[in-house]
């Protein structure tokens, strides 16, 4: 009697147990979507007033009160970029490295050095961009750019050291030891035998990869890519100290500029009128929609490689 | 034709082999060039008066950061008090109940979706929740969005943590007619208690190097916090503007908070790692 009884509390208790832990998973998905609807709701005022051309129009003055995203999202695009050329050969060269290459005793710890890099806070990036990297590029290598290549809309603005191609490099240091560290442990998913039998056949160490390794990960790959552009894209400390804060559309990667995350770091506390503070807010949603479609396939991707391992 | 063929492919491998060393050299020299110099520039700024002192004005010598180190270490605090027990229980679904249904699979994705969604949009979304209806920018609003940073990774890796702990325990305990809960409760926590311990403190530690999204909740402050409802002085935002000041005393601690943000984080990850290791080298 007083098993039973006992049995069924625990069975309702179960129940209540059960509730709650998914009330609590349900809170995240909730936080998600009350954070789009309030950011879509506060950028209303701007979406009225400016419509689709606020995507389209490079105007961003707080006096006519006239604000268009086009500069910013092609200062996000451009440094993004310069970022994504930059890091994807390096991340896949040291993933190559530490999966294949490296005598064992080595993996761990420059495995664990490369992921260090990925712990330290942004900030500390974008000073030490500011106070090394800047002066470098000042000094020495947009000189030579620009002495050797002005003729090239890309490098056709004065050196200045901070601008776009600073901000770029700045933003790749940050991303290689994310797409380093998860590519490498695509590459290590790879099983034994498959590796072993193109070796059997006489491949080359370059053979193998090529041909095998990065078939069978391709899709690990392509969301640590993802995952790495979705950080690119969203980042600000790290990009706020050296793209040099300025409003005017130029294609070359030597001048100042602005991106989403940069604009709103500098100007959201000191917006004053309405419509300022919701063009910046529809910033924010612009930069929120665009990282969340980045992602979701990163994740995607990702998903999909568990899967096969799973199998 | 065919030696020419085989120097031509081991040429090509050579090539790339050389390439790809020298790509985790660059990383190595990377990570020690900015450790160097934080250490080099911060290191000498560090002294008693750091942690003790407020911030003086430009020009006048000595001062520190201690309003600064306090304001960060509190509103962590207060951050982890919020996301932890939420992200705990969120993630004891996901590993428990969550597996393979679809309401699982969507919390799954999109924990892990927020786990790299922009900071600096969350710090926007805190400030139109809570700063705006509130009038004033606070430390609670700067420990809110910390929160939310944390909540995903929180989620995720009590998920991992979880999982871990191997369903035979699981089934003996249900067996001897322990109830699901009390099961958990004293059983599968029990077992998962150090690994959850270690990924909440790197979650913890990964979110006190933040500053993108305390720019418009808890702003900053020059003088000692009196309460979590009033603007906030923390680390990280007084480091951005401390840089970016024209000021050679102000740059000077900047670097001090460099140093001391960036030695904290890493050794919170060193050590994460250390036990996380031990731990498992055990049979």
């Amino acid at each position: 009697m007083t098993t039973a009884s006992s049995g069924r509390s625990g069975f309702t208790a179960d129940k209540l147990f059960r509730l709650l832990t998914a009330a609590f998973a349900a809170f995240i998905a909730i936080l998600f979507i009350v954070m789009l609807g309030v950011l879509w709701h506060e950028s209303q005022p701007a979406i009225d007033k400016f419509g689709f051309s606020f995507l389209t129009s490079s105007d961003w003055n707080p006096v006519s009160n006239e604000y268009g995203a086009l500069i910013a999202i092609i200062g996000t695009l451009l440094t993004t970029l310069v970022a994504m050329l930059v890091a994807l050969p390096v991340s896949l060269g040291i993933a190559l490295f530490l999966a294949e290459i490296s005598p064992y005793w080595l993996r761990k710890p420059v495995g664990t050095a490369i992921e260090l890099l990925a712990a330290i806070p942004s900030i500390v990036y974008g000073m030490w961009g500011l106070f090394v990297v800047v002066p470098i590029m000042a000094d020495t290598v947009q000189p030579w750019l620009y002495d050797h290549f002005s003729f090239m809309p890309l490098f056709s603005t004065p050196p200045i050291g901070i601008g776009i191609l600073t901000a770029g490099l700045v933003l790749a240091l940050m991303i290689i030891p994310f797409i380093a560290s998860i590519t490498r442990d695509v590459f290590l998913m790879c099983p034994q035998n498959l590796k072993e039998s193109a070796y059997g056949l006489g491949a080359t160490n370059w053979e193998v990869v090529k041909d095998v390794m990065i078939p069978y990960g391709i899709k690990g790959i392509v969301g640590a890519i993802f995952l790495g552009l979705g950080r690119a894209l969203g980042e600000t400390m790290a990009v706020t100290f050296v793209i040099g804060n300025a409003y005017h559309l130029s294609w070359s990667l030597l001048a100042p500029g602005n991106s989403i995350a940069s604009t709103l770091a500098n100007e959201f506390t000191e917006a004053d009128g309405k419509l300022y503070t919701s063009a910046l807010i529809e910033l924010g949603l612009v930069l929120f929609l665009i990282t969340f479609i980045v992602l979701s396939l990163a994740e995607f991707w990702l998903h999909s490689t568990n899967k096969k391992r799973g199998a | 034709m065919l030696n020419s063929r085989t120097f031509r492919r081991q040429f090509i491998n050579r090539f790339v082999l050389i390439i790809s060393t020298l790509a985790a050299l660059l990383g190595i020299v990377m990570l020690v060039w900015i450790l160097g110099d934080v250490v080099l520039r911060g290191f000498g700024v560090i002294n008693w008066d750091f942690f003790t002192e407020l911030p003086v004005p430009p020009g006048e010598t000595g001062g520190g950061l201690a309003n600064a180190i306090v304001g960060t270490l509190v509103m962590t605090i207060a951050a982890a008090l919020m996301a932890v027990p939420v992200g705990v229980m969120a993630g004891t679904y996901l590993s428990e109940f969550g597996k393979h249904n679809l309401f699982g699979r969507l919390v799954r994705s999109l924990s892990d979706i927020l786990v790299s969604a922009p900071s600096i949009v969350v710090g926007v979304f805190v400030y139109l929740i809570m700063v705006k209806t509130m009038g004033h920018f606070s430390g609670w609003a700067g420990s809110v969005s910390l929160a939310i940073l944390m909540l995903p990774v929180v989620i995720r890796t009590t998920e991992e943590m979880l999982r871990l702990v191997p369903g035979e325990m699981r089934e003996s305990a249900l067996a001897l007619g322990a109830p699901y809960w009390n099961m958990m409760m004293n059983i599968v926590f029990r077992a998962a208690k150090n690994g959850m311990a270690t990924g909440i403190m790197l979650a913890v530690a990964r979110v006190a190097g933040e500053t993108a999204p305390l720019l418009f909740t808890a702003m900053n402050s020059p003088y000692w916090m009196q309460s979590m409802n009033e603007p906030m002085a923390n680390l990280t935002v007084t480091l951005f503007n401390y840089a970016m000041s024209p000021y050679n005393d102000w740059q000077e601690l900047a670097w001090g908070a460099a140093f001391l943000i960036t030695v904290s984080v890493l050794c919170v990850n060193i050590i994460t790692r250390l036990i996380l290791s031990s731990g498992r080298s055990k049979p």
